[in-house]
Order: C-alpha cells, then structure tokens, then sequence
C-alpha cells in the first residue's frame, strides 16, 4: 500500500506535469530544429514566436466566445487554434518576405541571421504588447480536471490522489498527434522529402531541381504551427505571459540541441529529458520518500534537490554536459 | 559536319571576378561515347566541365545541348533540359535512404518514375539490395553507385561526372568503370573528369587533355594512350 | 565627407539630442540620460571587444552586469556580524566543500578512464553534493533568521561604515568605489570559467550557453539571500558623491547655489548627479584609451586577424582558444565593472530587475548600431540608443496625443492608442536594429 502511495505520489507531481511540460518543450524544439535545419540559424525569436500565436488564439477564443461558441468540455482555445496558427503563418511569412530573405540571399553567415533574429524578437516582443499587453492571462475553459485528487482516492481508497488536469491530457494527445503528422510529412510526402533533403545537402537539392523558396516558405508555415501549438498548449497548462514565453527559448534551445540540432527526433527526445531533470530535480521528495522509508528514517526536510527557481540552472547543466561529450546530441544532429 | 551532341565551345571564364581559368577550351561528348578530360593538377578539367553545367561565368564561347544553345541557363535549368551532374564531393543526401536519394533525383519529373528505378536498380544490384539504408551509412563506392543513380533518375539525355573515383580503392575503380560503361551502352553520352587517366583512357572513346585552361591533345583514349607525349608527360612513360 | 568630420558630427547630434532634452525635460533628465549612457558606452565597449575585436558571440551580458552589481552590496556594505557569527563559517565551509567536489569530479575525470571514470565521477558528484547542502544549508538557514526584516544576510566587508559615528546628515563613502574593479574581477573570475568550459563551442551554442549561464547567475542573486538578500534587495548602499540632503543644509552650498539662481533643491540634484558624471566620464575615458590602445597594439592586430580567418590563424602558430578566452574575459570584466557602477548610480541592488531584453539584447543594438569592431562606435550607440531607450516612451505618447487628439475623451481607440506607447521602446530597438543592420551593416562609424 505505501508503495501504491509513492507510486501515485510520484505519478501525480512528476510524471504528468513532466510529461505535459515535456511535450510542450518537445513542440517547441521541433520548431527551432526545423528553422536550423533548413534555413540554418538558431531563431532567437522563437519563444516570441510562440507568444504572438499564443495572443492571436487568446484572441480568436475571446471572438469565438463572444459568439457563444464553445468547445463542451474541452478549452475554446482549440477550437481558435487553427485561426491563431494561420495569422502566425501570415506573420512569419511577412517577415521573412520583408527580412529574411535578403540575408537568405547574400548568402550571410549564420551569426549575422541570428543578430537579425534579435532584431525580430524586439519587434515581436513589441507587437505582442501591443496586441494583448504584459499581463498574465488565463485563457482555459470547459472542465478543469478529467480526474481530481479527491475523486481519484475515493476510487481508489489510496491516501495520495492523482490528479489530471484536462490541460495535461490535452497537451499529450495533441502533442502525439502533432508529432505525428509531423513525420507523416518529413518521411513521406514528396514535399516533406524534399525539405529533408535540403536540409541534408542544400547544393545537391538545387542540383535535383527542388525549388528553395518553396521549401522556405513550407518550413516557416511548419514552424508557425508548432510554435503556435506549442505556446497555445503551455498558455492553457499555466498561463500566457508575454515575458515568460521569451524566457522559454533557453529550455526549448536547450531541448533541441540536447537531442542534436536538425534532428525532429533528437528535438522530442531533448525536450523530455530537459522537462523531467527539471521537475526531478526542483521537485520535493519527501512525500514519495515518506511512503518508501522505514519510519525512522523518515526525511524530515523536503529533500529538494534544488529550489524551483533553479530549474533554467538544470536545462543548462544537461546542455553543457552533452555540448561537451558529445556535441552533436543524442541523436546525431548536425554540427556547423 | 554536324555538331556533336553536347559541346562547350571555345568556352574562355572563370570563377566570379576572378582571372579565367579557362581560354578556349572546346569539349564535346557523342551519343553512345564515353568522353574523358584529363590533365595535370590545376589544368582546369573540373572547371571545364562546371562551365560545360553553368557553374562558372563563360565569358566567351558557347554551351550547346542538341543544337540548342543554353549558354545562358542556370544549372538547375539546364538539369530540366536533360543534363545529369555528379558532383565530386558532397554528391548525396547522407541521411536519406537509398531510395530517397533516388526520388530526390527524379524531383523534377511528375511522371511516374518507378521504371526508371528499375533500370537504376537493375543497373547497380547493390542499391537494390540496400534500398532502405540511410546512404552515409555505405561504402565509398557504394556511394558512388547512389550518386551516379540518383542523377539517373532523370533519365539525362547526357551524365557528367566530376571523378566518380576519386578516393576509392583500385578494385571498386575498376567496378565503378565497368558500370559507367554499362551506363554508356544504354545509349546515354558520359562526359567525364579523371583524375585516373590511364583507366580513363582505356575506357574512353574520345579524350581531351588540357593544359592550363587550353587543348592540350585531343583523340580517341586509344590514340591519346600511344601518343608518345601525352604518355611522357601525364602516364609516366 | 572626411571621417573624422563625419563622427564629430555624429557625436554633436547626440549631444544635441541630450541638450535638447535638458531644455525640454529638465536638466535632471537629461544628467540622468547621461550618466546612464556614460554607464551603456562603458558596457558597449566591452561587448565590443568580444564581438567586434573577436567575433565571439556573447548574449550573457546580463549576468556579467549583475556580478558588478553583486560587488557592491559585497564591498560597500557593512558587514552583519550577528550574521557572521550565526553561520558565515558554515557557510564558507559548506561552498568550500562544494568547491571540492567540482574539483575532486574534474580530477577524477583526468585521471581514470572507461566506466570506471564515469562510475566515479558520479559518485564524487552525489556524495559531494548531499555533504555540501549539509553543511550549507544549516548555516544559510542560520544567517536568513538574523532579522530578516533588514538584514538577513552576510553584508559586505566595508568595517569602515560600521566605526564611523552616526551622524544625522549622510556623508559619502569612497570605499563604494573600490566595488568596480571587484566588479570587474567578479566577472572575469565568471568568465573564466564559462570560457573554459564553452568557448571552444560554436557561435550558436556559445550564445545560447552565456545566456543560460546569466539566467543562471540572476536566479542564484534572487534565490541566495544570504549574499545580498535576494529578492529582497539591498537599499541604501553607500554613495561615492555628496548626498542632496547632506547639500542642503550645507549653508555655503546653499547660498553658491543662489548666486547662480538655483534653489537649493535642484542645485544639489544636479551636483550630485555631476558628480556621478564626472567619476563615470574618466572611467569611460580610461577603458577607451586602454581599448584604442589594445585595438591598434599587436595584440589586437591578432585578435581582428584570428576573426578574420580562424584556420589561417591557427595555422601560423596562433593559439585561437587561449586569446579568445583572454578577451572573453577581458570584455566581460568591462561589463562587470559598468554593472558596478551602474548598481551605485541606483543606491540598491534589486536582482528582481535584470532582464535580458534590458540588459543584454539592448547592449547588442547599442554595438551594432555603433559600429561593431570600432570602440567610438560602441560609444556613440551607447548614448545614441539609450537616449532612445529613454525618449521613445514620452515621444510616442506625444505623437499618440497628437494623432488621437481628434477623437472624442474617453473613447476605447484613443484610450488603447495611449497605452500602446508604453510598449513602442521593444519595437523601436527592434526596427532600429533591423534597419542598420539591413542599410549599413557596418554601423554609423565603422571599423577602420
């Protein structure tokens, strides 16, 4: 019984919240492998990438329930979803148009385009001000929890509850869908292959006739529907805050280089490893370790590794140690 | 007489601003012939068959393709117009499979190409064999062969190879010869640079040596092989 | 136009724009503006030493700038000595053991090899770790209970504050200056190590490795309130410059003041603020002489040369990995020494309000709109865009005023169209980057 107890201890404050967070990280990274795939540059404006889909959902979800509309039991955002990916797609398009491409087209060195991501993350960090301010907004509705603590140790008679927040459930089984239409594309549509095999040898894919713009502009929409997907799938699970979603990007970076940057599988894997040594790490163990320990040695401090606020301190441990035993990640990425 | 099928003509450029490289030099390959350049170090063989492909400025001269002139036509261009380029390095996709090098190749066409993989496969038994491999993970010769397929696939009225054996062994040589031949007698003209030119000669049915950007001797391989010359200067005696 | 006319020119706009600010906005605005951008040219020139001298890639600037901030509370505090005696030894004791630990693990590392060695080093870093917050954690719970209210923490090692006698006014305290070059040592000490483990990384990944290292470095100040309170920021620091209060009541101050026909109020603003200006301005002129120094010396010849052409360097015998790390540590003392400053210009440490965005990304728009790989081009971005900085805000909601001035009071557009200027400063620095780096990618003065 008290191992059941640790067990669901451990279920309930590591392994759902790590999954969640882990998927979220992981949709994330995909974006930014991508971007460095193909166009070949660390994209420093990701998470605010992520921000302004974000903020657009929020957006179409107050329109849509201005309407009346809901999605039951399940949040609007999903429903405002595809609304905010498509005004994502329209953004990053843009500025690709109006900045990227000239860079693109210089043939500039990679260090030049991340500067110019810098530039481009002022000028989002700015308009998703403007567009929807700096405070924290809670934008989850329909049913909070698919199961409670509470109804969980009725059920089960357990002392410890287990409790799945809609959000978490939600992000996993959008996160699996994502990922698999992902590498439904990347492996077997002729336009998925096309953009593997530019990111793999840019010279020999013009030599074969692939058309570079093309591939631009489907990797930027690609990128728009992950960062989108993912910010949307954080915001629901905690909140949306302009400024917590800039400081994503050292976990997210962090996520795709660990699993080797350029690689969509390395980039899922990174992102749950980095999410689970965060809560690991940050998380108190006495609850579980109270079930598991004799009753004398029962901890009486919270064996917490490291405090919470430590957690980017984690992220960077891991990416230190891989860059320097293995810099290609764990599964061979590409190193310039 | 008509003009060959492929010929870059009196073709006088070089790389971007810089000095030309090359000072009228005429290359020409037939149908159903092997043509090799060979030369020296730095005699400007690669380039010469980068601006027979549009890779380098051609400031004078001519590129015509079946009578047609694409002087002016990007690579990719003239890829659509049936030239089939093997680049010396980097000339496949590493972490794509053998069969996905070979789609890649036939990108262009929106035909059904399924025939065409047959005769690659058909023509190199191996790739068949490891058609499911990521092809970095292969043998220096076996990359070749994909290298050589995969410019196949789009089914090239001409195949240039910018030395398809530099850096393997002398037994995989001589395999990667027997199959260009092969190639060569599907009827399809190979235009090729050699860093092997004994091989290469024996091979070829028309042979350019080049000196410092110009003609240096020009002949069918036999020829070239008993030109006492080219023998002293480029064979070793 | 020659270049020398050309910068002069630029570097009269900029005063210009501050003299014009002075007169609009009042003279103390306009010291303020410079005395920060005395502060952003200082930081600039370092940035500048990595990236343009070196073309290192450095994004943690932020974390650099926050060590010279931690030297003040460090040197210019008066020690806590009921903290002390509660738990400083256990705390020393405890970071010693850590210490330890790093360098048995790294030790271990050298020395064994296969599965062994990493069997060990494991254990090392377990073991090591639970006897460290063991010893730790005691005493930091020890020293955060010494009246947490306003203390809490270990204070600094200026003894001197403590023997002097209260007085009623506040006099300053030169002892703050000695916090800058702390604060540089500070942050070379943090670049070391960072350089030794990162630098031979590529540019992307030493990006994003020195911006976790600052998200890092600022979590540790908020978290750590032993060192300097955390979160709870240190006030109150002593000033290197006459306080206005202590001015005055100064009789003699007072009546100067009235012979230029200022009350005594914003007279002794102003001095105080001059005098900042002053101590700013010869630290300013001092690193810049030392960096045009270094830019035209041998030395830096190499640096631009290694930047150039990294192989090349390397193959004529250079050794790439140690100079860079030389300048990586030379640039970030720099940053390390302006964040000094900084956090004495301000009274307080607040860890609360380090920001990347703020501290780091704007640094990189000041050295690229300067000029990267030209030290007077760092200088002038630096006060060209934190004038910026500082007058996009009144200036965008002069312009919103003036647009909605048409609209009816009160109504949603003009009310939304007013708040929006709160948010037109990120959106500035980024178009203003966006557009040097698209129209003149070397800068407004660039490298020679």
């Amino acid at each position: 019984m008290d191992f059941l107890n640790a067990l669901v201890a451990l279920a309930n404050f590591v392994i759902v919240p790590g999954l969640a967070y882990g998927a979220q990280l992981a949709i994330g990274a995909l974006g930014v492998t991508l971007i460095y795939g193909i166009l070949r540059f660390s994209n420093f404006a990701h998470g605010d990438t992520m921000a302004f889909g974000t903020a657009m959902t929020i957006k179409f979800t107050g329109l849509l329930l201005a309407l009346g509309i809901t999605f039951g039991p399940l949040p609007t955002a999903l429903l405002a979803l595809p609304f905010g990916i498509a005004a994502t797609c329209l953004l990053v398009l843009f500025i690709d148009w109006l900045v990227y491409q000239f860079y693109r087209d210089q043939k500039a060195s990679p260090v030049i385009l991340v500067i110019v991501s810098m530039g481009v993350m002022f000028v989002m960090n700015g308009v998703v001000r403007f567009a929807i301010g700096v405070q924290d907004i809670r934008f989850a509705d329909g049913e909070r929890f698919i199961i409670t603590a509470r109804d969980f140790k009725t059920m089960t008679g357990l002392d410890e509850g287990l409790a799945i927040k809609t959000t978490q459930a939600i992000t996993v089984v959008v996160a699996v869908v994502v990922v698999a239409l992902l590498f439904w594309f990347l492996n077997k549509t002729r336009t998925g292959k096309s953009m593997r095999a530019f990111s793999d040898n840019e010279d020999l894919a013009l030599l074969s006739g692939i058309n570079p713009d093309k591939v631009v502009k489907v990797t930027w929409i690609l990128v728009a529907a992950l960062a989108t997907t993912a910010g949307v799938l954080y915001g629901l699970d905690k909140s949306f805050k302009a400024f917590t979603y800039f400081q994503l990007l050292l976990p997210i970076f962090a996520s795709a280089i660990v699993g080797g940057l350029g690689s969509p599988l390395g980039a899922i894997a990174g992102g749950f490893v980095i999410a689970f040594s965060e809560v690991t790490i940050t998380y108190a163990w006495k609850k579980v370790l109270v079930y598991l320990m004799p009753s004398n040695l029962e901890p009486d401090a919270l064996v917490q590794l490291l405090s919470t606020d430590y957690k980017f301190a984690v992220s960077f441990a891991i990416l230190i140690v891989v860059l320097l035993f293995k810099p290609t990640g764990l599964f061979k990425g590409q190193s310039v | 007489m008509s003009d060959p099928f492929l010929i870059g003509e009196a073709m006088t450029g070089g790389y971007g601003k810089g000095p030309d490289i090359l000072h009228g030099c005429t290359i020409a390959a037939e149908k159903g012939e092997i043509a090799v350049i060979v030369g020296p170090n730095g005699a400007g063989k690669s380039t010469a068959m980068k601006a027979i492909f549009g890779m380098l400025n051609v400031n004078s001269g001519a590129v015509r393709l079946d009578g047609e002139d694409i002087t002016k036509l990007t690579p990719q261009q003239r890829v659509v117009k049936g030239m089939g380029f093997v680049p010396q390095t980097a000339n496949i996709f590493t972490s794509m499979t053998v069969e996905e090098n070979l789609e890649m190749g036939a990108f262009i066409r929106r035909d059904d190409f399924r025939d065409t993989m047959t005769q690659v496969y058909d023509l190199f038994p191996i790739l068949k064999e490891k058609r499911n491999q990521p092809a970095g993970e292969l043998s220096g010769g076996q990359r070749q062969q994909v290298a050589v397929g995969r410019a196949l696939m789009t089914k090239p009225k001409v195949l240039m190879l910018d030395e398809p054996t530099a850096g393997v062994s002398p037994i995989v040589m001589d395999e990667l010869f027997d199959r260009i031949i092969e190639v060569a007698r599907t009827g399809i003209p190979i235009l090729m640079v050699e860093q092997n030119a004994r091989q290469a000669l024996e091979i070829a049915d028309k042979a350019y040596v080049l000196v410092q950007g110009r003609n240096a001797h020009t002949g069918t391989g036999k020829e070239l092989l008993a030109n006492p010359e080219v023998r002293r200067s480029f064979l070793g005696g | 136009m020659n270049p020398a006319l050309k910068n002069s020119l630029l570097f009269g706009f900029v005063g210009l724009l501050i003299i014009g600010t002075g007169m609009v906005q009042g003279w103390n605005s306009a010291l303020l503006i410079v005395n920060m951008g005395l502060i952003s040219a200082i930081m600039a020139l370092g940035v500048n030493l990595q990236w343009g001298f070196a073309g290192l890639f450095n994004i943690g600037i932020m974390g650099f700038v926050a060590l010279g901030g931690l030297a003040t509370v460090v040197v210019a505090m008066p020690p806590v000595g009921e903290a002390w005696s509660a738990g400083g030894l256990r705390v020393i004791l405890g970071l010693m053991m850590g210490a330890g630990t790093v360098i048995a693990a790294v030790f271990a590392q050298k020395r064994l090899k296969g599965r062994r060695r990493t069997l060990v080093t494991i254990a090392i870093l377990i073991v090591g770790f639970f006897i460290f917050r063991a010893v730790f954690d005691g005493g930091v719970n020890a020293i955060e209970a010494v009246n947490p209210a306003s203390t809490g923490y270990l204070g600094g090692l200026n003894f001197g504050a403590q023997m002097r006698a209260p007085s009623d006014l506040p006099q300053p305290d030169l002892f703050i200056l000695l916090s800058w070059p702390v604060g540089g040592l500070f942050a070379a000490g943090a670049a070391w190590i960072i350089g030794k483990t990162a630098l031979g990384l590529r540019s992307d990944y030493l990006a994003i490795a020195t911006l976790g290292i600052a998200e890092i470095i600022i979590a540790v100040m908020k978290n750590e309130d032993w060192l300097a309170r955390g979160v709870k920021n240190v006030i109150g620091l002593p000033r290197p410059v006459p306080y206005e209060v202590t001015l005055q009541q100064d009789p003699s101050f007072v009546e100067r003041a009235a012979g230029l026909g200022l009350d005594p109020v914003t007279a002794s603003t102003l001095y105080t603020k001059l005098g900042y200006a002053v101590l700013f301005t010869i630290v300013l002129l001092i690193l810049l002489w030392l960096a045009q120094k270094a830019l035209n010396s041998p030395w830096g010849r190499m640096m631009r040369a290694i930047r150039d052409n990294e192989v090349a360097a390397e193959a004529m015998g250079k050794d790439v990995t140690a100079r860079h790390l030389q300048i990586f540590i030379l640039g970030s003392a720099i940053c390390g020494i302006a964040g000094a400053m900084m956090t004495t210009l301000d009274g307080q440490l607040t860890p609360g309000t380090y920001q990347p965005l703020r501290f780091t990304f704007l640094i990189w728009v000041m050295v690229i709109v300067g000029g990267s790989g030209n030290n007077f081009g760092a200088v002038l971005g630096g006060f060209l865009v934190w004038w910026l900085w500082v007058e996009v805000e009144p200036i965008g909601l002069g312009l919103m005023n003036l647009l909605s001035s048409g609209l009816e009071d009160g109504s949603a557009l003009k009310l939304g169209m007013i708040e929006s200027a709160a948010h037109m400063r990120l959106l500035t620095m980024g178009v203003v980057l966006l557009l040097v780096l698209r129209f003149s990618p070397r800068g407004l003065i660039p490298e020679r």
